[in-house]
């Protein structure tokens, strides 16, 4: 009988992909509120992988008829003391062994893994950034093009003459395509024979050889190759990212998240542009040092607060580890604007002298108090400083924020001058 | 003496055309086995987690549950939670079965066997997928089907297609005709009785009509109650048949798309009831046919060491009181028995002579098999098959639970002469599905008041319903009804409880 064999690994595989977008676009609200508490957890690098996230079931229930209770029978293998008229207790927990499959119950959370492209969507969109934004942020890099072999199509403009003439000659020789000089040699040699046989034997000689010659073409579209260029993500150079905050103990958790989540952003931004991104992180409170993030956003400090402090940290930072030649700097400052009267001379000679001018992007972010609106909060010293060197043409760029969806208007300036550089290029 | 058909655990697609024929040798002419044409799929893992979550189909319309249901299972199959089946099979002609491709040489002979053969021939013989599937017509349906619900989400908007769907799924283990009527299934047809249904509604529409003013209805309250009832053929225990035909206000896509719900879950009923013969067939038939491929010479000792390997996994059965204990593996339970059934015809005890008179010493067992395969579903087969034999090598024990009953959970037979029979009937009404569904039917609806659409559970054995999914069902159902739904749970004349739900403002149908 026929058989058919089929081999269906080649077909284009995720067809579960609209289904499954179509589950997470149901269960938005729940999964966005799962990237949230997650993203809250992990490390500013982090943020850019997927990964498992547990969502209640809510709304997102299959009900169907079931029974339960009353009287049940079952029939059981295995038996191995009991005989007819026996008595089990019954098991503590009401619902027996009966129950117990995974997903069941409306009230057992439901894990499953998201892609990193679904968790960066999901996160983007709970920071409420504009749409514009996130399409700048989401579209992939640059792709240059890259020699990848030859082609047998291709366009005009790129065939390669070298390949092709060597395939050519490498076809003649296999085909046995007579050369010129012997064509050349037989009709000399015709010339200046008169023995009339042995004319004859030429002339054949020369007529075969020619209708070869003929047959077997100099260059046959066979031979033509096509140099082949390949899209491949051109490697752009790298990026150091400076968090700087300020940890003095007026700074609550949520300024801290705040902060936090500010620092992710700039980080998924700056992964989009660069394939190399380190990140440095300074705290300071009248002194700064370098720490690892989690002391960063998590470990004790106190004391009074000196800004200056953190840019000189950063400056030896800058040029002990990074020199402005080879890496794109960016900066993030967070603090709730206190800062020691005396130190704004030396904080603002050091911005605007060392830091700002090897600087791509600086951003100050003063974080306030949830209940707080911005409007309401007074300028601090901090503030009052930036903004007088801002006045002065310094570029940099601040805001203050006290919600979340705040934190993104700091970056218009940043897609701003992309813009403009890509229309430059 | 053939030779090897492969060496070693790599197969090529020669190898599969091979492996297929020798098997084909065996499943004709010495099992007998009358089976669709073949035609063998190999798939990634990918393809595989994909078909898992479209229940095996090889395609299927869109829903978000699946989504859920492919995100669970990836969850989990990443985790290492859950492993792969090595192969699904299709009822459909040709019958399709898909082949992982990380299977060894082996796995794939065995697969074969498996699939292709084994429930390929029960698929084509067996009486329940004769009467209630289709399998000529079901992949073009599969097509239509997802066309059709595809055209339904541009002209209509994804929103109501899909509460449409999520309420015909709720309602899907209701939507199941269990006796058969006087048309038997023509899937092809289905399409073009969809298309006929919007032509003629397109040809018949005449605006003008509307302002026509009509004649007094005819007083419909003359009508006997028995009368209108039968007219709308109450009781019905299809409630999406019931829906599909009466429901008042429902479109007519709605009425398609819960006609092609209640087409799949009947294309799926037998599925549900032959479980642990279809598996123990399967089974049956690949362990016969690799013995004598290894008989024969055609695998080698090695790659035959591998398949018992597996095969021995496939029909571990765990005991009740072991960790891995989960319910009877419809494998290892399905598979003893026809092996016993092998031994009761070919070489049976005296108590075999008294149980089965009919098979025993009959000696045809390729014969005997197919007749059961033919005939049979799981409930039937158990209820006449199981032998006191296999009771006691499994050591059945049958246990009665009754929350009245302080002592505790009642051991009531064993396995010994007087529990036989009642462990094996016992055992044999786990599988019988008029136990295992909910016995809910449509009796009544309320014409001449509000319309309200009512329900009756009757229980059994004192089980109700599960209060917070039933009512979540109601609500669908009443979303489709567009009116109050009762149902009443009753115990013979006794009310155990009621339920009304009223549909959501922002219902269905419109």
């Amino acid at each position: 009988m026929a058989i058919h064999i089929v081999d269906r690994r080649l077909n284009p595989g995720s067809k579960s992909l609209e289904n499954r977008q179509r589950f997470l676009r149901r269960a938005k609200a729940l999964v966005q509120g799962a990237v949230k508490k997650t993203s809250q957890d992990r490390d500013i690098k982090d943020v850019l992988e997927g990964g498992e996230v547990a969502i209640p079931m809510d709304g997102m229930e299959e009900p169907r008829f079931r029974r339960e209770g009353g009287t049940r029978d079952m029939v059981l293998p295995g038996n191995k003391k009991f005989v007819e008229g026996d008595y089990l207790p019954r098991p503590s927990q009401s619902g027996g062994k009966g129950s117990g499959a995974g997903e069941g119950d409306s009230e057992d959370a439901f894990r499953f893994v998201l892609s990193r492209d679904e968790f960066v969507d999901l996160f983007l969109d709970d920071l409420e950034l504009p749409d514009l934004a996130k399409r700048k942020l989401a579209e992939t890099e640059h792709e240059g093009l890259q020699r990848a072999g030859y082609a047998t199509s291709g366009s005009p403009a790129n065939i390669s003459v070298s390949r092709t003439v060597s395939r050519a000659l490498a076809r003649r020789v296999a085909l046995r395509r007579p050369r010129q000089e012997d064509i050349d040699a037989l009709e000399a040699e015709l010339a200046e024979c008169d023995d009339e046989k042995r004319r004859t034997e030429i002339r054949a000689q020369l007529e075969a050889l020619k209708a070869k010659f003929k047959r077997i073409p100099f260059i046959d579209p066979i031979d033509i190759r096509y140099r082949r260029f390949e899209t491949v993500p051109k490697p752009v150079a790298q990026a150091v990212m400076f968090c700087l905050m300020d940890v003095s103990g007026s700074m609550s958790e949520h300024m801290k998240d705040l902060a936090k989540r500010f620092y992710m952003l700039l980080y998924v931004f700056l992964k989009r542009r660069y394939k190399h991104v380190e990140i440095v992180f300074i705290r300071h409170t009248d002194r700064a040092e370098e720490v690892d993030e989690d002391t960063f956003f998590h470990g004790p400090a106190s004391g009074g607060t000196l800004v200056s402090s953190a840019l000189v940290a950063m400056t030896d930072i800058l040029r002990t580890r990074f020199r402005p030649a080879d890496w794109n700097i960016y900066a993030a400052q967070a603090s709730d604007g206190d800062n020691m009267t005396s130190d704004s001379a030396l904080t603002g000679q050091l911005l605007t002298e060392k830091i700002l001018p090897v600087c791509q992007f600086f951003a100050y972010l003063e974080v306030g108090e949830a209940a707080n609106y911005t409007f309401d909060m007074p300028d601090s010293s901090l503030w009052t400083l930036y903004e007088r060197l801002r006045n002065d043409g310094a570029p940099l760029s601040m805001r203050k924020v006290s919600e979340r969806g705040e934190i993104f208007p700091v970056f218009q300036d940043l897609f701003k001058k992309r813009g403009a550089q890509e229309r430059v290029a | 003496m053939a030779g090897l058909l492969f060496e070693g655990a790599d197969w090529d697609f020669h190898t599969l055309q091979r492996v297929h024929d020798a098997c084909e040798e065996i499943a004709r002419k010495e099992l007998g086995l009358d089976v669709y044409p073949n035609q063998i799929e190999v798939i990634t893992a990918e393809q595989m987690l994909d078909a898992y979550s479209s229940v095996g189909m090889p395609l299927f319309y869109k829903h978000w549950s699946f989504g859920k249901q492919f995100a669970f299972q990836e969850a989990s199959y990443r985790k290492g939670l859950m492993g792969l089946a090595y192969e699904i099979v299709i009822n459909s002609s040709p019958c399709i079965s898909y082949l992982m491709e990380e299977n060894t040489a082996t796995m794939q002979t065995l697969v074969i066997a498996h699939a292709a053969f084994g429930h390929n021939h029960f698929f084509k013989n067996n009486y329940l997928f004769k009467q209630w599937t289709d399998a000529d017509g079901i992949l073009d349906y599969l097509e239509f089907a997802k066309g059709y619900i595809m055209a339904c989400e541009e002209r209509h908007g994804r929103l109501a297609v899909e509460r449409t769907l999520d309420a015909a799924h709720a309602l899907m283990s209701h939507g199941i005709d269990r006796y058969p009527g006087k048309k038997t299934l023509d899937l092809r047809a289905e399409e073009k009785r969809a298309g006929d249904r919007r032509r003629h509604e397109e040809a018949a529409f005449n605006d003008l009509w509307r302002t026509v003013p009509t004649t007094k209805t005819k007083n419909t309250t003359t009508l006997s109650a028995e009368r209108r009832r039968a007219l709308l053929g109450l009781p019905q225990e299809n409630i999406l048949r019931f829906l599909e035909k009466t429901a008042p206000r429902l479109h007519p896509w709605q009425r398609e798309i819960i006609r092609i719900v209640r087409h799949i879950a009947q294309y799926f009923y037998p599925q549900g009831q032959t479980k642990v013969m279809n598996e123990g067939t399967a089974t049956y038939v690949h362990y016969r046919i690799m013995s004598r491929l290894h008989q024969q010479g055609q695998i080698s000792d090695g790659n035959f060491l591998e398949f018992l390997g597996s095969h021995t996994n496939v029909v571990f059965q765990p005991e009740f009181d072991d960790r891995r204990w989960s319910g009877f593996n419809p494998y290892a339970l399905g598979f003893a028995m026809m092996q016993d059934i092998e031994r009761i015809v070919t070489n049976p005890e005296q108590e075999d002579r008294e149980w089965f008179p009919d098979i025993a010493g009959k000696g045809d067992v390729e014969g005997v098999l197919r007749d059961i395969w033919a005939n049979y579903r799981d409930e039937s087969f158990i209820g006449q098959f199981l032998s006191p034999a296999l009771i006691r090598r499994f050591r059945l024990f049958h246990l009665h639970d009754n929350p009245a009953d302080t002592n505790g959970i009642k051991v009531d037979a064993i396995h010994d002469e007087r529990g036989y029979r009642r462990v094996r009937r016992e055992l044999s009404r786990q599988y019988d599905v008029g136990f295992i569904d909910a016995n809910i039917e449509v009796v009544d609806v309320d014409l001449a008041g509000d319309r309200r659409l009512m329900l009756r559970h009757s229980t059994v054995k004192g089980s109700q319903l599960n209060e917070t999914d039933a009512r979540r069902v109601l609500q669908h159902l009443a979303d489709l009804w567009t009116y109050d739904v009762a149902l009443t749970e009753v115990d013979g004349d006794k009310v155990l409880k009621e339920y009304v739900v009223s549909p959501r403002t922002a219902a269905v149908a419109a």
